[in-house]
């Protein structure tokens, strides 16, 4: 890990005043100090947002639900109200990484990891999304990469947190000190590498991510999030899906259903979503969203069980958001 | 499996534990700031003494070079003088001569590092030391009273829940972090506790079993 100044901020305009000349954002540090332990990156200042204390919180508002970006995983996974309305970020944050990565790890350094894929995560590489006209994974190992939407870039988003921000319609505040906030959408928030490989986020150099915005769910919202994995903990998903069901009754009125592991970005997969609106969720009609969760996917050399992984995802996961299936214990964190 | 570069410590100033007499703590609630932004100014006025550059309000500017940072480790403060992209695992083990936390992947996968930030159990090689500032850090030495036993060790002599013993500090960190929060748990609980801590040897089911016993050890 290179040299650095650090520069601890006790302030949103401290730390905005902090962002430039290449200097980046701390928070819990477990990305950052990951990309800088594999030498990917070495800024010459950090900034400490972490006892920044406006940027802490979750607050329940009329219009719905208020995160500061320095909640962790932890606190977000155990919160009472949003384990009650909210369930599919209580389980996405819930079940990212390890118990005691959660402690540290904040929702706004989620949603800005940087993908995980082994060429990117290697200073041995230096591939398309480090500015070389390359990519490794297409002809290479490629097991836990994108089966979908992948122009430029087979690596697939890597935050669960995101795939169930997406679900329930979410939206950040990215403010910097010239020009003031904006809000983005979270699927606009992640750039697709066929746009710009380089770039993973809208968020610019001297922008943070100040909240994290979910409007209230429709009365009789259900929702859940699934991941699966090789392994049972600390791992990123291979295939994870995110459902929100808007119920009347036993008929879904709305269907939102969201992929992580499938695509460089997080996506909806719009067909399956079709599939569920207006009809009563049974076993076939959460069969049929699975089925059509990876309409037009193309696998590459080593990830066609993606196909079987995803479609199974997804149908035991609008089962488990309808209340009809308990949470799969096969399922991974 | 990649090692890491820890950074080179410095041996002008080795640790020392700071004088009893000086209540800092005291001085800090009643000023009413954090004693980790107190720390770190500190840190700033000495390295603002050698540059002569002045940060913007709210902001303290650390490092590259060596800087004086307060720690509260196992009920004991010390001052050390480290770089602030020391981790705080590398801070433990090198200058404070706390081996017992394991760096072992350095990546926060395996939870051999694992320390309590006030009873919050973490990844030490995942946290920069200056982050631990104004938090009571307890490490695997500090866990019992000094010379005794806490009852998660007990427990694990009992049930003979370690093989190598390489991931064991970490695993009774989790334990006993678990039985902080939820003196009552389940097997359930314990796995759910122990999820990131990797067993080479897979002794997972006695350090289930030790840890319930400990549970039950306290009901009593």
């Amino acid at each position: 890990m290179n040299r650095f100044v650090l520069a601890d901020c006790t302030t949103v305009d401290a730390a905005l005043s902090q962002l430039k000349d290449g200097a980046v954002v701390k928070a819990g540090g477990v990305d950052l100090l990951d990309r800088m332990k594999d030498g990917i990156e070495e800024p010459p200042k950090l900034v400490n947002i972490r006892n920044v204390a406006e940027l802490r919180g979750i607050r329940e508002t009329p219009q719905g639900l208020t995160l500061g970006p320095l909640a962790t995983l932890a606190e977000i996974s155990e919160h009472p109200s949003i384990r009650a309305h909210y369930q599919i970020l209580s389980d996405a944050c819930g079940h990212a990484a390890t118990p005691h990565i959660r402690n540290m790890a904040t929702v706004g350094g989620n949603l800005l990891q940087r993908v995980q894929c082994w060429y990117y995560r290697s200073a041995e590489f230096t591939c398309i999304r480090k500015g070389k006209d390359l990519c490794f994974a297409f002809d290479g190992l490629n097991q836990y990469h994108a089966i979908m939407e992948y122009d430029g870039c087979p690596s697939v988003a890597p935050s669960s947190a995101a795939v169930a921000l997406l679900g329930l319609g979410a939206s950040v505040d990215l403010t910097s000190a010239k020009r003031g906030k904006r809000t983005v959408g979270i699927r606009e928030f992640y750039v697709v590498p066929d746009a710009n490989p380089t770039k993973f986020t809208v968020i610019e150099p001297d922008e943070l991510l100040t909240a994290i915005v979910i409007p209230r769910p429709a009365p009789g919202t259900r929702s859940a999030y699934q991941k699966y994995g090789e392994k049972e903990s600390f791992d990123w998903a291979i295939a994870d899906a995110g459902v929100v069901l808007e119920m009347d009754g036993n008929i879904c009125r709305r269907a939102v259903i969201t992929m992580g592991a499938a695509s460089p970005v997080v996506r909806r997969a719009a067909q399956a979503e079709a599939a569920l609106a207006g009809k009563p969720i049974t076993e076939e009609t959460a069969r049929a969203a699975g089925r059509l969760s990876i309409e037009g996917a193309q696998p590459l050399s080593k990830n066609a069980y993606k196909l079987d992984l995803f479609p199974v995802a997804v149908y035991r996961t609008v089962l488990f958001a309808a209340g009809l299936r308990d949470r799969d214990p096969s399922a991974a964190g | 499996m990649p090692g890491s570069a820890l950074p080179p410590s410095s041996q002008d100033s080795p640790a020392e534990t700071a004088r009893p007499g000086i209540s800092r703590r005291g001085f800090l609630k009643g000023a009413g700031i954090t004693a980790a932004s107190t720390a770190l100014i500190e840190g700033v006025q000495s390295l603002r003494a050698e540059t002569g550059t002045a940060a913007p309000p709210g902001v303290t500017e650390l490092g590259p070079g060596p800087v004086p940072v307060h720690l509260h480790v196992n009920h004991a403060e010390h001052i050390l003088n480290i770089e602030p992209r020391t981790t705080l695992a590398e801070a433990l083990r090198i200058e404070l001569g706390l081996t017992g936390s394991k760096i072992v992947c350095d990546r926060g996968v395996c939870s051999g590092c694992t320390v309590w930030l006030d009873k919050m159990p973490v990844n030490s090689c995942m946290t920069l030391a200056v982050d631990a500032v104004g938090h009571h850090v307890t490490t695997i030495e500090g866990l019992a009273p000094e010379g005794g036993v806490h009852p998660v060790q007990a427990a694990f002599v009992r049930h003979d829940a370690m093989q190598c013993g390489f991931c064991t500090p970490g695993m009774v960190m989790s334990c006993a972090a678990l039985l902080e929060h939820n003196p009552h748990p389940t097997e359930h609980d314990v796995r759910q506790a122990v999820s990131g801590n990797l067993c080479r040897c897979g002794t997972y089911p006695k350090v289930f079993s030790a840890t319930l016993d400990a549970a039950g050890e306290r009901r009593a």
